[in-house]
């Protein structure tokens, strides 16, 4: 047979194509619910560990079940939307992502750690190279951090990427977040410098746009949370 | 099993003498990108190996059908497929290393190593000779990387695999860490110093001089 003959080329273009097509749509349709299980998963990893807690993968889901107690959505104003609590993957709160144009309101977790109440909020931001995100713990007050956990998706290794280590998120612990009645959220300055009338933390030198991308994340996601946050605190 | 010459040059001499990286300087873009620490090194190397082999069988399979004028395209999609079985086989059951390696799967697509084997070896070739090149090629490829990924972690973050080997009481006496070794120009002048001591040691690759 022609192999260069036009009518051979185009028909086997097509053939290509369509086997391709159909093996990537195959293989998408038999590992679709494992890798849906994994992102649930993972989410519930990430919930945990603004918590402090590491859960590895096989016994995320189990002390997810037994920390969460409660999970639902608010309003901009800080109220809960009625008919939008469960703490289930199918459930709104889990489902919600905070740049969902059309959600019904910004998740928020709460969970029961040794008999304390800690209200969990998601984060979203830019880094250098791409999103990352995050999650708050904060305590009952509406104020103060319980525990903070940090993703990204391609920020540079050894510098931006250096956001999700112990090191770095620890420093979030026991910042507050509203100082004299107003929302502050917490800096991150460069290493040795200092943020006026608000708590800081230290960013990762040689990572200064990631660092700013996370002090922009706090403000703004956590802000939209502002609030909620100072209705628990006036409650206190 | 015993390998005739031929064979065994497609296999062992990406290793050495052909490598991809410091002789034919090809995939220098991934070389840089992902050699900060050691980790995404040595996912990166198994990846472009696993995903090479495969797609040089492919093309040596479909070599004789192949028209020629839209081989290339034809490679493309071979390897842009493989890469996305690769990467949805990972999110079901290696959630964790496919979100350690995020972006960079993807970026197997890109690596030319992939398109020079493919056109220059697989091409022309069985699938079994193919195959040991591919082998070949992307070990070759691979050494490289995490020898640039060993040192830069080591001395640009103190760690190897993320764990602690240069003792504290060095940091106390005064040593730093070089924050120039996560920085890509580092992974370049490595490479560099690669090629350098390889070409020494090779007196038969280095170029004529006038």
């Amino acid at each position: 047979m022609n192999r260069e003959n036009s009518g051979y080329t185009i028909i086997y273009a097509a053939v290509m194509v369509i086997i391709v097509a159909l093996g990537l749509a195959f293989t998408h349709q038999a590992l679709n619910d494992r890798q849906t299980a994994n992102v649930n998963i993972d989410k519930m990893q990430q919930i945990l560990r603004s918590l402090n807690i590491d859960a590895s993968a096989a016994e995320a889901q189990q002390k997810y079940d037994e920390l969460v107690q409660n999970a639902y959505l608010i309003t901009p104003d800080g109220l809960k939307v009625e008919g939008s609590e469960g703490t289930t993957p199918d459930d709104p709160a889990f489902s919600t992502e905070l740049d969902d144009e059309d959600a019904a309101g910004l998740p928020v977790f709460e969970a029961l750690v040794d008999g304390s109440q800690k209200y969990i909020i998601p984060m979203q931001g830019a880094g250098l190279w791409g999103p990352i995100w995050g999650y708050l713990a904060v305590e009952a007050d509406g104020s103060t951090i319980y525990g903070s956990e940090f993703g990204h998706q391609g920020e540079t290794p050894g510098l931006g990427a250096e956001i999700v280590t112990p090191s770095f998120r620890e420093q979030f612990t026991g910042k507050e977040l509203i100082k004299e009645r107003q929302f502050r959220s917490v800096a991150v300055v460069k290493p040795g410098q200092t943020a006026a009338g608000r708590d800081y933390v230290d960013g990762i030198s040689g990572g200064t746009i990631t660092s700013k991308g996370v002090d922009a994340m706090l403000l703004n996601s956590v802000g939209q949370y502002s609030n909620f946050l100072m209705n628990l605190n006036a409650a206190q | 099993m015993a390998l005739s010459n031929k064979t065994k040059a497609a296999l062992l001499g990406p290793l050495n003498k052909n490598n991809p990286v410091i002789v034919q300087v090809l995939g220098i873009c991934s070389a840089l990108a992902v050699t900060s620490k050691l980790e995404p090194s040595l996912v990166m190397a198994v990846a472009v190996t696993l995903v090479l082999a495969a797609a040089n069988v492919i093309i040596s399979l479909l070599r004789k059908t192949i028209p020629n004028r839209i081989r290339i395209i034809v490679q493309l999609v071979v390897v842009a497929a493989l890469v996305t079985i690769v990467s949805e086989v990972l999110k079901a059951f290696a959630y964790d290393v496919n979100k350690q390696l995020s972006v960079f799967v993807g970026l197997i697509v890109t690596n030319c190593i992939l398109m020079g084997r493919l056109e220059a070896f697989a091409l022309g070739n069985g699938p079994w000779p193919s195959f040991l090149d591919g082998i070949g090629n992307g070990l070759g490829y691979g050494w490289i990387l995490v020898a640039v990924g060993f040192f830069r972690e080591l001395l640009g973050s103190g760690e190897l695999l993320g764990y602690k080997v240069i003792p504290q009481f060095m940091y106390d006496a005064g040593y730093e860490n070089n924050g120039l070794m996560m920085l890509a120009p580092m992974a370049l002048i490595l490479v560099a110093v690669i090629i350098w001591v390889h070409r020494a040691r090779n007196k038969d690759l280095q170029e004529e001089t006038n």
